[in-house]
């Protein structure tokens, strides 16, 4: 690997996820009803920042949880089984609430179309958003996000990378040519 | 080469570690409101069961539909042991029908393990109780059971997941013949338990230096050791074999009743894979008891019967591979 | 043309010699004889044997004739290089009657690939308890000398006492199947620690070795002569060993398959390894070779037992017992035992003493002039696959398939005439 492009630092993504806090405050009008649900990995984390943004801004205890969407893929057949992550939805559950699914790149769409599926078993929402770090196109499904921290072109064969301090010890999204 | 569950000796503490996590995140399918996941859609997954088991097939059922896999429920009592259709022909059939796993509970020990090598059909094949040989999803949901329940007791190891390192497991009763013994003892022994199997000198093989387990024939020294105790069934057809003198004696030497229940340590839990002779082998106030975790184990069925489904045919090749080739 | 020369062989291992055969009968052995208007077949310098005999062989005619027939079982022992072979009495309807025995007999001269010699039930039906006319059997056309209820015991001590007694008036030997049913009840393998962990009933030593024990205090007093089918234990030597060494009139057997394989391939849980008496552990097979290179066990016998495909291919619980031996019989014992027995002393174990305990005038015989032409060639370097397929039995449960064995037989003569030729010695 050559030296990696670095797209956002940890300035820009924090300032980024303070962005999205806001956002979701004035489009629905507060957070009371909402619930933050993060696709793991790194959604997981994104989803914990998000929620501490919204208490920072609006004051309110914003519950926020996990959702592992392993089960729900639709590429199980082309791939091994793989491990499950791990779902922790909060104790108010899903039911009538506003959910907002976090994960840190959108690309193809596919994980989010699993992801209401697995929100859609664990009850009816009064609606779903989603909010992602990275927004990097070549979309497959008609998806989009209410909420973005970074729009960044890429091309099909490149590979965005999300570093977390919470697991890799250090915030940042780096552009790389490895994926394969 | 097809991927199957036929032997807990096949799997080693990772292996057998990633089944228990699994189902551990599978369980909280049971406290959905819709209980149901996509997983296996379009799979379908046969019960074949040569020997009656309503316990062990319904639950390998609900598993099954609980990963949306359709279910075939082949009830094949006349097999070859009564000259009727062989196995070698069920499975020609079930070939036919484009089986993608199937379950099988057989009388004779074995008989997994051949329809999985035999060249009669390409699916995978799941043991769900073969003879007095295996069977290893029930000693699956005991490990799940034990290690939820005595989490406290468990020693944590350096990395990796919990397993059931520091715990002594006593297994008791018909040892000979039970399939539930001989999985447990590779189980728990592999997830780091320490395993006593205790019985009558009859009811005890008499080569079994290759098992990984202690042995004694004194139910009332191993019970103050232990964390757990698991009772086994008495076949009671074995009274013709000679095996023991009387129900009465057994019942006094090697029974769980009040009396060995107050033996065990404080936090030691009693368990039974069912179903039970409640009076024989356990007193029904013990298997009552709050110690007993016999429904537990129940519960816990389904959540390792889907671990093992998903990670046998959840992807294009199995998250399970067979140790023993 | 029906005198033939076997060119460049070595009898027993010794010299290159050839042999000249006409009339049925070795006409001379010599350095390079002279050869007028004979056939020349080319040895090579294999290995020249007395055809083999089988005290053991189950034929399955008649009654199962879907496994096996008189015809298919004597053309695997012919290429197996046997020349007699004795049929056990276990057929449908049983060989206990004069009738039944002279037909099997038939059935052998008819084919003429081998001779075959009936072996007699002991107990009518193999029941076990009432004799059967062992006097007509011997009388009989087949000449019985051997008796067996084999694939059963003669449980009963008594039963098998008034046996060993009334034998005696015609020089009869009664051939034990040595296994105490009461203790192997629904049993299927070795009881040890493999059969502990497979969940298969085990099949103690002792059911072996408690009737052998038995048989031979009864054989010892009451004077009389007792073969013991297929040892199969450590013990069970040790037992023949101590008994010989006090002057009892025993003989004992042992198969190829006993003397290679143990009870590990019950891990497979293929049919094709499951067998009375069951394979056992390495230390049995230990003791049988030695009991075989010290003479405490006389001779090797296949236990030959056909079975038909449907009988092996099913659970190992329901499959029947019994596996292929004749044709792969000497490459065994030569794999086996080829460092502790000389040729000389395979053909002693495979042929010399068969005969001799049942009592045969024209097999077993010494390699010289004047002998009957009952031989066969082995060639020692040469080593085979086997393909059950390819195989001349009807059925094809080998537990050998797929495994290279070393010293293929090559020509078989029986009275001077081919029964079995293969490829390399085709002209």
């Amino acid at each position: 690997m050559t030296a990696v492009p670095v797209v956002l630092d940890a300035s820009d993504i924090s300032r980024a996820l303070t962005r999205i806090a806001h956002e979701i405050v004035e489009r629905n009008k507060g957070c009371a009803n909402v619930v933050l649900l993060g696709i793991p990995t790194r959604g997981v984390p994104l989803a914990k920042r998000i929620a501490q943004r919204l208490q920072d801004i609006d004051g309110t205890q914003v519950p926020s949880g996990s959702i592992d969407i392993t089960m729900y893929r639709d590429d199980l057949r082309l791939k091994p089984a793989r491990a499950l992550s791990i779902t922790e939805v909060p104790v108010e559950g899903v039911d009538d609430k506003l959910v907002i699914l976090v994960d840190d790149v959108l690309f193809s769409g596919r994980t989010i179309r699993a992801a209401m599926d697995a929100v859609s078993d664990l009850g009816r929402p009064q609606a779903i958003q989603l909010a992602t770090l990275v927004d990097r196109g070549h979309r497959e499904l008609p998806i989009r996000a209410d909420y973005v921290g970074k729009n960044l072109p890429t091309a099909f064969d490149e590979a965005v990378h999300v570093h977390l301090s919470e697991l890799d010890g250090e915030d940042s999204v780096v552009l790389g040519r490895d994926r394969s | 080469m097809k991927a199957h569950l036929l032997s807990t000796a096949d799997l080693d503490r990772e292996g057998a570690l990633q089944i228990l996590d699994t189902a551990q995140e599978l369980a909280r399918v049971a406290d959905m409101p819709i209980k149901k996941m996509p997983t296996l859609r379009g799979r379908t997954v046969v019960n074949l069961f040569f020997e009656d088991s309503t316990r062990t097939r319904i639950s390998f059922e609900a598993a099954a539909k609980r990963l949306s896999a359709d279910v075939i429920n082949f009830a094949a009592k006349g097999s070859s042991v009564s000259k009727g259709e062989s196995l070698k022909d069920t499975a020609l059939t079930l070939a036919a029908m484009g089986a993608d796993a199937v379950v099988i509970r057989h009388s004779m020990s074995g008989a997994p393990h051949q329809l999985a090598h035999a060249d009669w059909m390409d699916a995978h094949v799941i043991n769900a109780g073969d003879g007095t040989h295996e069977h290893p999803t029930q000693a699956l949901l005991d490990a799940f059971t034990l290690r939820n329940h005595l989490a406290d007791h468990i020693s944590a190891p350096k990395q990796g997941s919990v397993g059931l390192d520091g715990l002594h497991v006593a297994i008791v009763g018909d040892v000979l013949h039970s399939r539930v013994a001989r999985s447990n003892v590779h189980l728990l022994n592999t997830l780091g338990a320490k395993v006593t199997v205790v019985a009558p000198p009859t009811l005890m093989p008499l080569h079994n230096d290759g098992w990984p387990c202690e042995v004694s024939y004194d139910l009332d020294a191993v019970l103050p050791q232990v964390d757990a105790v698991m009772m086994l069934r008495v076949q009671r057809e074995r009274m013709e074999g000679g095996f023991f003198p009387s129900e009465r004696e057994y019942s006094q030497r090697y029974g769980l009743d009040e009396r060995r229940a107050a033996l065990l340590p404080d936090h030691a839990v009693v368990m039974h894979p069912g179903p039970m002779n409640r009076g024989l082998e356990i007193a029904s106030r013990v298997a009552d008891s709050d110690r007993s975790l016999i429904i537990d184990q129940v519960r816990n069925g389904v959540s390792v019967r889907m671990a093992v489904l998903y990670l046998l045919l959840g992807g294009n090749e199995s998250a399970l591979s067979e140790v023993n080739a | 043309m029906s005198a033939k020369v076997l060119r460049n062989v070595r009898p027993l291992g010794g010299e290159l010699v050839d042999v000249l055969i006409d009339d049925g009968v070795i006409k001379a052995i010599g350095a390079k004889l002279p050869i007028e208007d004979a056939e020349v077949i080319e040895g090579n310098g294999a290995i020249l044997l007395p055809g083999l005999v089988d005290l053991h062989t189950h034929l399955r005619e008649p009654g199962r004739e879907d496994a096996e027939t008189v015809l298919t079982g004597t053309a695997a022992a012919a290429r197996g290089g046997f020349t007699a072979v004795f049929a056990m009495a276990n057929s449908t309807p049983v060989a206990d009657t004069a009738a039944v025995v002279e037909q099997v007999w038939r059935l052998g001269q008819e084919a003429g690939l081998c001779d075959v010699h009936p072996v007699g039930a002991v107990t009518v039906g193999l029941k076990g308890q009432q004799l059967a006319e062992l006097g007509s059997m011997a009388d009989s056309a087949a000449k019985v000398r051997v008796f067996s209820d084999d694939g059963h015991c003669v449980n009963d001590a008594l039963v098998m006492r008034r046996a060993l007694e009334y034998v005696k008036a015609f020089d009869g030997v009664i051939a034990q199947h040595a296994q105490d049913s009461s203790l192997t009840a629904g049993a299927d393998m070795n009881e040890g620690e493999v059969s502990s962990q497979l969940g298969l009933k085990g099949w103690p030593r002792v059911a072996e070795e408690s009737i052998i024990a038995r048989d031979l205090m009864l054989v010892q007093y009451v004077d009389s002569r007792l073969h013991l089918c297929h040892i199969s234990t450590a013990g069970s030597v040790q037992l023949v060993r101590e008994a010989k060494a006090r002057g009892v009139n025993v003989t004992a057997e042992v198969t190829p398959h006993h003397l290679s394989l143990t009870d590990e391939l019950a891990r497979t849980y293929d049919p094709v390894f499951k067998v009375n008496p069951p394979l056992r552990t390495q230390l049995d097979v230990d003791a049988l070779r030695d009991g075989l290179a010290d003479g405490t066990l006389d001779v090797v016998g296949t236990d030959h037992a056909p079975h038909a495909d449907e009988d092996k291919d099913c659970e190992w619980g329901c499959a029947s017992f019994g596996m292929l031996g004749l044709q792969t019989a000497l490459s065994v014992v030569v794999d086996a035992m080829g460092d502790r027995l000389d040729w000389a002393g395979i053909a002693d174990r495979m042929s010399v003493r068969p005969a001799e305990i049942a009592g045969l005038s024209d097999q077993g015989r010494p390699i010289e002039v004047g002998e009957p032409a009952n031989l066969t060639l082995v060639d020692p370097d040469s080593t085979w696959i086997v393909d059950p397929i390819e195989l001349g039995s009807k059925s094809r449960n080998s537990p050998f398939a797929g495994r290279s064995l070393p010293a293929q037989i090559t020509l078989t003569l029986l009275r001077g005439n081919i029964t079995y030729r293969s490829q390399k010695v085709a002209q």
